[in-house]
């Protein structure tokens, strides 16, 4: 599986200073509604094939009807619900055992080894496995997001867990406190960003693991099974566009989310980071 | 870095750190092969205890394996191998160059950044197997859309890093550019472009995971070769032992692939690996 | 060669320039207000001030890279609106002076690319200033594997090869340790005298400015403005024990001492 999917976008402008706010929020409307106009352009002076590709307005128009239509709205609450039970159950396995593998040097110079091995072997090429053995159901989509989640969380942990400074602990131990008590005191709140981050990775991933599956398997309810049903019928293909703009809006949602928290939670380990 | 020491000395690798180095070099390599070791044995006995049909054992994927690719059974591997790496180098390449032309562009130009920004973000939001559905509609079942939809996939991971790398080039190596009369495509080509290099390679370590991911997935849904194509019907046809050979198969593809883009990386930023390590210093 | 005639030709024209940072907006900063002073062909002169006054936005003013918001520049009678080609610039930080990704040898060519010179007087080019500030050994080494000083070194080769009307140096020496920087003020007057160049030396190590210099432009706290001009006349060559143990320097590095300490002038 991807060793990160984050990708850290720097607003760190070395150059020129950046825009004024006011000038960037117009200039990116600007530039969404160039992407817009030319879309509309093309299509309805015919100059690409309007089966193909609906006029940006439909487009749009049917975005929103969906997203309040009561057939599409279960969709996409079995996606996500799929998803987050995924995340919970890979959080509650992951992260207790990264703490207890992130406390021994030796464990944790093993553990890379073997993320080593298993990281080339994608988690979309276990999604037929994972349909003979649990079926077509939520619990196969569970399931492979469990697996799939686990990795990342388990990999930050154990880093954030052995990226602990020791001059840190050093200090807590030399006030008296007994090892249990460096752990939660010193060593757990450090290692907090890091795994945050291996759950905002998981999450990506999760996400992507669970339509995957609805793609392929099919069978329950999903935003991957609903766009698959209208690709495959042959009419109304701005479902399916639509389909894909909502696919993106949650994943917008989700990291906006993540953005938050982090900086609500962690906003003193970036500071402390500085600029990198 | 501040405060050379007075005699210029290079400075050199040398002395008792160079063997302490060595020596946990050769322990680290032991270390990787015991884990390897002990993860094969835990494995093999734990599938050969349950005597479940959906996990065979090590030795028995690996067999099977061999016998596929080597000993003529079936259907010649090669086959599905060469369609399959071809998708994923073809969409990869072409999804790499254009987020890396497109990256260079949009962060030299604080304007055209401010336009698309918003865009860039959306689209990078999308999960990239939401779009499997849409370039079916679009490109229908063949190679064509594989391709389109792997280089669509993987071009945000290579453009973002690259939008990154480029931001943060160094403002006083521009400087040094704008002194001695580089042009502007000079300092875009000859001085964002290296000094962004490192962070580059990592978005393209990143799309590289990606694309294999994207073309199994489409290899899976709408092909009638290839390695996701042979992993579904090992699923449609009940035959476990071939599944997990090709899970193998997979595993084997991506690392090879990976360990060549790592080789890459080591050789084209030489430089950036010193640099750090004088750093360290 | 110090400047010997008072008519040498007036190379680099520096005419009231003053900059003002975020004019106009809510956190304006003057920076440099109404500085002005020519620098003569063949004349090495520095520019000391306190540490924030504004000596680098001067610098960076007259060297073309930044367009100040009042009055300008001429580089031999020429107005200067972006970097002159007869311009060549060294860094304070070593460390990001140099392309990490290129040799010395690169590193030193880069300038020379533009010039439309044949590879052999490149070459040449490129093995002279090496050889000139004594790194002659060390062209295919990359930047990492070099000290501070030596890095500095390179980056003054390059500008040398490039062979410019004026070289402006921004307190190049300020961040390696003074037996090096000793060493490198040395080889700066050596490569002066030899290559008969005209040199702007921004410092704000008063010793450094005295010593090296045949003028001294001493500028107030910020915002930076000219205080005085003071004439070097000490003998050349300068020696670092010899010079500096001159009655001439003590008074002269104490006038400059007072003028920097001195409340600004109305």
């Amino acid at each position: 599986m991807p060793a990160s999917w984050k990708v850290r976008t720097g607003q760190v402008v070395a150059q020129a200073p950046s825009s004024p706010r006011g000038a960037r929020l117009r200039r990116g409307l600007t530039g969404a509604a160039v992407l817009f106009a030319v879309l509309e352009v093309l299509t309805r002076a015919d100059l690409v094939d309007p089966r193909y590709l609906p006029p940006a307005s439909k487009i749009l128009a049917t975005t929103g009807s969906i997203l309040v239509d009561p057939e599409f709205l279960p969709e996409v609450l079995g996606t996500l619900r799929a998803w987050a039970v995924g995340m919970v159950l890979a959080v509650l396995v992951a992260v207790p055992i990264g703490i207890l593998l992130g406390s021994s040097q030796k464990v944790y110079v093993a553990s890379r080894a073997l993320v080593e091995l298993l990281r080339p072997v994608p988690s979309v090429a276990l999604i037929p496995l994972a349909i003979l053995l649990f079926g077509r159901g939520t619990d196969m989509k569970v399931a492979l997001v469990v697996y799939a989640s686990v990795w990342p969380i388990l990999i930050n942990t154990i880093y954030g867990m052995h990226d602990v400074d020791p001059v840190a602990k050093d200090t807590a131990r030399g006030f008296g406190l007994g090892r249990l008590a460096v752990v939660a005191r010193v060593s757990l709140p450090s290692a907090a960003p890091f795994v945050y981050t291996g759950i905002r990775v998981a999450a990506a991933i999760g996400l992507i693991v669970v339509v995957s599956t609805e793609l392929l398997a099919g069978g329950s309810e999903g935003i991957g099974t609903w766009m698959l049903a209208r690709s495959a019928s042959g009419g109304e293909r701005e479902l399916v566009y639509a389909g894909t703009i909502v696919a993106g809006l949650i994943g917008l949602g989700l990291n906006a989310l993540f953005v938050l928290g982090d900086r609500r939670w962690f906003g003193w380990h970036q500071r402390a980071r500085g600029d990198e | 870095m501040v405060g050379a020491t007075r005699s210029d000395r290079l400075t050199t690798a040398g002395g008792p750190s160079a063997a302490r180095r060595l020596g946990g070099v050769a322990n680290a390599v032991a270390l990787r092969l015991a884990v390897l070791a002990g993860f094969l044995v835990v494995w093999q006995l734990v599938t050969t205890a349950s005597g479940s049909i959906f996990f065979p054992t090590p030795v028995e994927i690996v067999e099977r394996l061999w016998q596929t690719v080597f000993g003529g059974q079936g259907t010649p591997i090669l086959d599905h191998l060469v369609p399959s790496v071809a998708r994923l180098l073809g969409g990869w390449t072409i999804g790499s160059l254009a987020g890396i032309a497109v990256g260079l562009a949009v962060g030299a130009s604080g304007r055209l950044r401010d336009y698309l920004d918003p865009l860039i973000h959306f689209g990078r939001a999308i999960p990239p197997p939401a779009l499997l559905p849409l370039f079916l509609v679009l490109l229908g079942l063949g190679d064509v859309m594989k391709v389109a939809m792997i280089a669509f996939g993987i071009v945000w991971p290579v453009l973002l890093n690259t939008i990154d790398g480029v931001q943060s080039v160094d403002s006083q190596y521009l400087d040094t550019g704008r002194v001695y009369g580089a042009t502007r495509a000079d300092r875009l080509l000859r001085i964002m472009l290296p000094a962004a290099a490192p962070k580059i390679f990592a978005g393209l370590r990143i799309s590289l995971s990606i694309a294999v991911i994207l073309m199994v997935i489409s290899e899976m849904v709408a092909a009638t070769n290839g390695v996701g194509f042979l992993l579904i019907q090992s699923q449609r046809t009940f035959r476990m032992l071939d599944m997990w050979a090709w899970i193998l198969l997979l595993g084997i593809l991506g690392y090879v692939l990976n360990t060549a883009l790592l080789a890459v990386e080591r050789r084209v930023l030489r430089w950036h690996q010193g640099a750090r390590r004088g750093a360290d210093t | 060669m110090s400047a010997t005639s008072p008519r040498s030709q007036v190379l680099l024209d520096v005419d009231h320039i003053g900059h003002v940072y975020g004019r106009g907006g809510r956190a304006e900063h003057v920076a440099i207000r109404d500085c002005s002073f020519q620098v003569r062909q063949g004349e090495f002169v520095s520019i000391v001030g306190p540490s924030g006054c504004g000596k680098t936005t001067l610098l960076r003013c007259a060297s073309g890279l930044l367009q100040p918001t009042d009055g300008g520049v001429s580089l031999g009678a020429v107005p200067v609106a972006g970097v002159p080609r007869d311009l060549a610039l060294v860094f304070q930080d070593y460390s990001r002076s140099l392309f990490p990704w290129l040799t010395v040898r690169r590193n030193v060519d880069f300038p020379l690319r533009h010039l439309g010179l044949a590879k052999p007087e490149r070459a040449a080019r490129i093995e002279r200033s090496l050889d000139d500030v004594g790194l002659a050994g060390a062209a295919d080494k990359y930047p990492w594997q070099l000290s501070g000083g030596m890095q500095q070194r390179v980056a003054i080769a390059r500008a040398l090869a490039y062979e410019p009307a004026v070289l402006l140096m921004d307190e190049p020496f300020a961040s390696v340790d003074a037996q090096t920087r000793a060493d490198l003020e040395d080889l700066m007057l050596a490569v002066w005298e030899r290559h008969a160049s005209t040199v702007l030396f921004v410092t704000h190590d008063i010793d450094e400015s005295v010593y090296l210099a045949d003028r001294v432009i001493v500028l107030s706290s910020s915002p930076a403005s000219v205080v005085a001009e003071i004439e070097v006349g000490l003998p050349r060559p300068r020696d670092q024990i010899e010079t500096r143990s001159l009655d001439a320097f003590v008074a002269l590095r104490a006038e400059v001492a007072r003028l920097i300490r001195a409340p600004r002038r109305a």
